[in-house]
């Protein structure tokens, strides 16, 4: 077993545990907090697996932007715990068989059925070897990204921008008292209307002030 | 090195826990959404793994819209939350049965 194959145990196991901790822990910041956790193992484990690029953006964005939003979700709203909680072994009688039988399904295919002389077996694929050393991640998605798969880049950009406008305006109220600009009263505005032009005649300092002014 | 039966049985694993946490906490909207953004990373999971194994990075391409996808729709979805609970005054799933007839 080599050192890759061990770290990827390890932060598996560690993986698994904290996903375990984001559907049971008692309170939502609690299940948050282990979601990060799941979220650092996970670009880990990207990271064992060569694609750089993938566990940075991981990191950067869903621990840095879209669970601090959780966070900040959770905290704000003041939410009954107890009540939430209540009945969560109701269709636990539901949920765990149905998960057992995923596993077990998932696990029959990638383990009983890629054993032996099976065609289809993943067990017969070799294990691609590892890039070179001056290999950069980075450097071949964005030779992708930004000419095969330009116009898709663009479209996910704009589906960003949609998505800030529109959390924007569903969250955003009014408020009696609030100081709001009128946006149609600032441009139907005229130019007669603010600025007053006055004519004033110039005025000939006297010689004497003048010549104070200059000592 | 690390198998692709590993990588793959992992993010079995981690679908199916998300898939018992939607059954578990089937009344908070909150941990609903952490449960979708599990299943997504799992799904990614598929995708980095097949895509080392083919050496085609077509399919980390793939992971990298899924991630701005979800992104939007966690920012969007946190956001119906709020208005939600300034509405209701709660999150709890069972009580949004106004469309029930």
């Amino acid at each position: 077993m080599s050192f890759t194959q061990i770290l990827f145990y390890f932060f598996s196991i560690v993986l698994v545990i904290s996903a375990t901790g984001v559907i049971t822990a008692r309170n939502p910041v609690y299940s948050a907090l282990w979601l990060v956790l799941s979220f650092f193992n996970s670009a880990i484990i990207w990271m064992l697996m060569e694609a750089e690029f993938l566990a940075i953006v991981l990191v950067l964005v869903y621990v840095g932007a879209v669970m601090v939003l959780f966070l900040f979700v959770v905290m704000m709203l003041d939410i009954k715990v107890e009540e939430l909680r209540a009945g969560i072994t109701k269709y636990a009688w539901l949920g765990l068989p149905v998960a057992l039988v995923v596993i077990g399904e998932i696990g029959s295919v990638v383990w009983v059925k890629s054993s032996g002389s099976a065609p289809l077996g993943l067990s017969s694929v070799a294990s691609p070897a590892a890039y070179a050393l001056d290999y950069s991640n980075t450097k071949a998605l964005g030779q992708l990204l930004y000419t095969e798969y330009l116009y898709p880049l663009q479209l996910a950009a704009s589906i960003l921008l949609i998505a800030i406008v529109v959390a924007i305006v569903l969250t955003m109220r009014k408020r009696p008292g609030q100081k709001l600009q009128d946006i149609s009263a600032q441009v139907a505005v005229k130019a007669s209307d603010r600025v007053r032009i006055v004519k004033v005649a110039a005025v000939q300092p006297d010689a004497d002030q003048q010549v104070e002014g200059q000592s | 090195m690390i198998t692709l039966q590993d990588v793959l049985l992992l993010s079995g694993v981690l679908f199916s826990l998300s898939v018992a946490g939607i059954f578990l906490n089937r009344k908070n909207v909150i941990l609903l959404l952490m449960c979708i953004e599990l299943m997504l990373l799992a799904v990614n999971f598929n995708f980095v793994a097949f895509s080392r194994q083919l050496g085609d990075l077509h399919g980390q391409i793939f992971v990298f819209f899924i991630l701005t996808v979800a992104a939007a729709e966690s920012a969007i979805g946190l956001a119906i939350l709020v208005v939600l609970f300034r509405q209701r005054k709660s999150i709890n799933v069972e009580q949004l049965d106004t469309m029930k007839g």
